[in-house]
């Protein structure tokens, strides 16, 4: 039976190892000339290449090859100088050609790292390999009882899929992450979405398929120096998941082993739906893959100076942006991690570049735009509002046009659809009334309608002069300025504030 | 000196997705202990100053430009697959061995 999880780990230690397998964003495919569109209708991207029929040669896609490159840049790699695609040979109908093209023993980037954020503590996340391999078909699995894979009468497969370039980045076993593996594993996999993002390599979409990651977890008695047996869990499709999967693994993986069970080497699936794994086919081991150099491929030796080239090119990394922003933003680390939760960073700071101070940037969007994200399920960038218009209703806030009350307002008509920030105003009438006159008007009217409140301002009550203000503001239904209008109301009733 | 067993040639067959009786395991365990002999025969003459070569040409980094190229419709596509269904290959099922 499963273990609770604060036990499990009163027993044992987690090591964990991640697989995360990322769809580059080329134009066409890794060794032939097809479109990568995803959700194209069934077969309509494939040639003789990717169908695998008779004579056809691959050629690698020099675009894949350098987003590789970089990639293993970014994650601090060594890049080899010189190294070879392999064949994985399987019988299995996702690859036409009954083998993968990918690497073996010669990947293109290794040994490097990424370090991670978690809890205040950072760990360090050792990266082994990064190598080049080629996507597979997508199988729907006909009739049986479940729609899955056992049990089911016959597949169905669609090649779209097969032939974009795949990147499979491993890390080395990680021990020592104790109680926070299923975050930190969480938080690697949302780094490399983030690296992949600054890079432009991928869209990097989990969703979609385009980042995937499988987990692997083994455990050990507390003390003990000897790894246990992993298991691996497939295509792990969501953030949350991954650190699910860590956690229910380790569960049921720690119950095992106290009812003196065995682990067994295996592969498993992971349940959306109960978020728990249940097993899949035992793992093929390496040699049964039958791995040979790709005779149809020659081998690659990047250029040294090329190389430098594009390191020299990197772009700013997400770690090194976010220490530079909370700096220049002067936030706390638990803003950031807000922040940083919230996926809020591009939006901010695309909002400061166009003009808003960072506060009034972080409140907005963090705030009011933030809420209504959580209410909609909608992804805070995915809102139909721009950067350029939170900066405008901050300046409109900033020159006194509106108050805070009003910009919300208007805030609710850009995301109804009512237009940009200024045709909202002009729209809704939502001036804060400056005119002096008119303000002025009101609240001759208020001290008329409130006497017993006024005369208390007069005999020097002047916190009564609050309700006053109130009064001004529900007949100016939210309009006036509220600061001048305390002011005026003192004037007029011959008191100083 | 290889000696290949009944046993490895079964577990080749299983990987190939091949059904051989008993006789076809014998048989073909002697025919690949002879291919695997022959090979070898390359260890003895391959020298230090020899490096293993993969491929016969002395070629690297041939590449193509990340353009995109006309598909094949999928009428097309299908023409040659023994069984289709939506538009997509149909295939027996997987897994049957294991599930």
């Amino acid at each position: 039976m499963t273990m609770v999880y604060d036990e499990a780990l009163d027993a044992f230690e987690p090591v964990l190892g991640l697989e995360t397998h990322v769809e580059l964003g080329t134009r066409s495919k890794m060794f032939c000339g097809c479109k990568t569109t995803f959700g194209a209708p069934p077969n309509t991207q494939v040639c003789p290449t990717c169908l695998a029929l008779p004579g056809a040669l691959p050629t690698a896609n020099t675009m894949a090859i350098e987003s590789t490159i970089r990639i293993g840049l970014a994650l601090n790699c060594s890049i080899a100088e010189w190294c070879r695609f392999a064949r994985k040979n399987y019988f299995y109908p996702d690859m036409p050609k009954n083998y993968q093209i990918s690497q073996y023993d010669e990947p293109l980037c290794f040994d490097g790292y990424v370090d991670v954020e978690v809890d205040g503590r950072t760990v360090r996340i050792e990266i082994e390999r990064v190598h080049l391999e080629e996507d597979t078909g997508k199988s729907t699995h006909v009739g049986g009882a479940t729609g899955r894979i056992h049990g089911a009468d016959y597949s169905i497969v669609d090649y779209n899929r097969a032939g974009i370039p795949l990147v499979e980045i491993v890390t080395k076993p990680i021990p020592g992450t104790d109680r926070l593996a299923p975050e930190v594993a969480r938080a690697y996999v949302t780094e490399l979405r983030e690296i992949m993002r600054s890079l432009g390599v991928s869209d990097v979409r989990m969703e979609e398929g385009s980042l995937r990651c499988d987990v692997n977890v083994s455990l050990m008695p507390r003390g003990a120096s000897e790894w246990g047996t992993r298991t691996e869990t497939k295509n792990v499709n969501s953030l949350r998941s991954v650190e699910r999967a860590v956690r229910s693994e380790i569960e049921r993986q720690a119950g095992v082993l106290a009812d003196g069970g065995k682990i067994v080497q295996e592969t498993r699936h992971f349940h959306e739906d109960t978020g728990t794994t249940t097993s899949g086919r035992s793992k093929e081991e390496a040699q049964d893959y039958r791995y040979f150099p790709e005779p149809d491929l020659v081998p690659i030796a990047p250029d040294p100076a090329w190389v430098a080239e594009l390191k020299a090119a990197l772009p700013e990394l997400p770690s090194v942006r976010r220490k530079r922003l909370q700096a220049e933003w002067g936030l706390s680390d638990l803003d950031m991690q807000a922040m940083h939760n919230a996926d809020a960073f591009d939006l901010v700071e695309a909002t400061v570049a166009a003009g808003a101070p960072p506060a009034d940037a972080r409140k907005w969007w963090m705030g009011e735009l933030a809420r209504r994200a959580n209410e909609t399920g909608t992804p805070l960038a995915d809102l139909p509002i721009t950067p350029a218009d939170i900066a405008r209703v901050t300046e409109l806030v900033a020159s006194g046009a509106l108050n805070d009350k009003l910009a919300r307002e208007v805030l609710e008509g850009v995301l109804a659809g009512e237009g940009t920030p200024d045709e909202v105003v002009e729209k809704r009438g939502l001036q804060i009334v400056n005119d002096e006159g008119e303000l002025s008007a009101i609240i001759d009217q208020v001290l008329a309608d409130n006497a017993d409140a006024a005369d208390k301002v007069r005999s020097g009550k002047i916190a009564a002069a609050g309700a006053l203000v109130g009064g001004v503001m529900r007949a100016s239904k939210g309009k006036a300025d509220a600061a001048r209008a305390r002011q005026l109301i003192l004037e007029k009733l011959g008191v100083s504030g | 000196m290889s000696a290949i067993t009944r046993d490895e040639v079964a577990h080749l067959a299983r990987l190939s997705r091949l059904a051989l009786t008993g006789d076809e395991l014998d048989h073909y365990a002697t025919q690949l202990d002879a291919i695997i002999e022959a090979v070898a025969k390359v260890a003895e003459v391959a020298a230090e100053d020899v490096p293993p070569s993969s491929h016969a040409l002395p070629l690297t980094n041939v590449f193509r430009a990340d353009e995109v190229r006309q598909s094949l419709t999928p009428e097309l596509a299908l023409a040659g697959a023994p069984a289709v269904e939506d538009d997509r290959f149909r295939v027996p099922r997987i897994l049957g061995e294991e599930a």
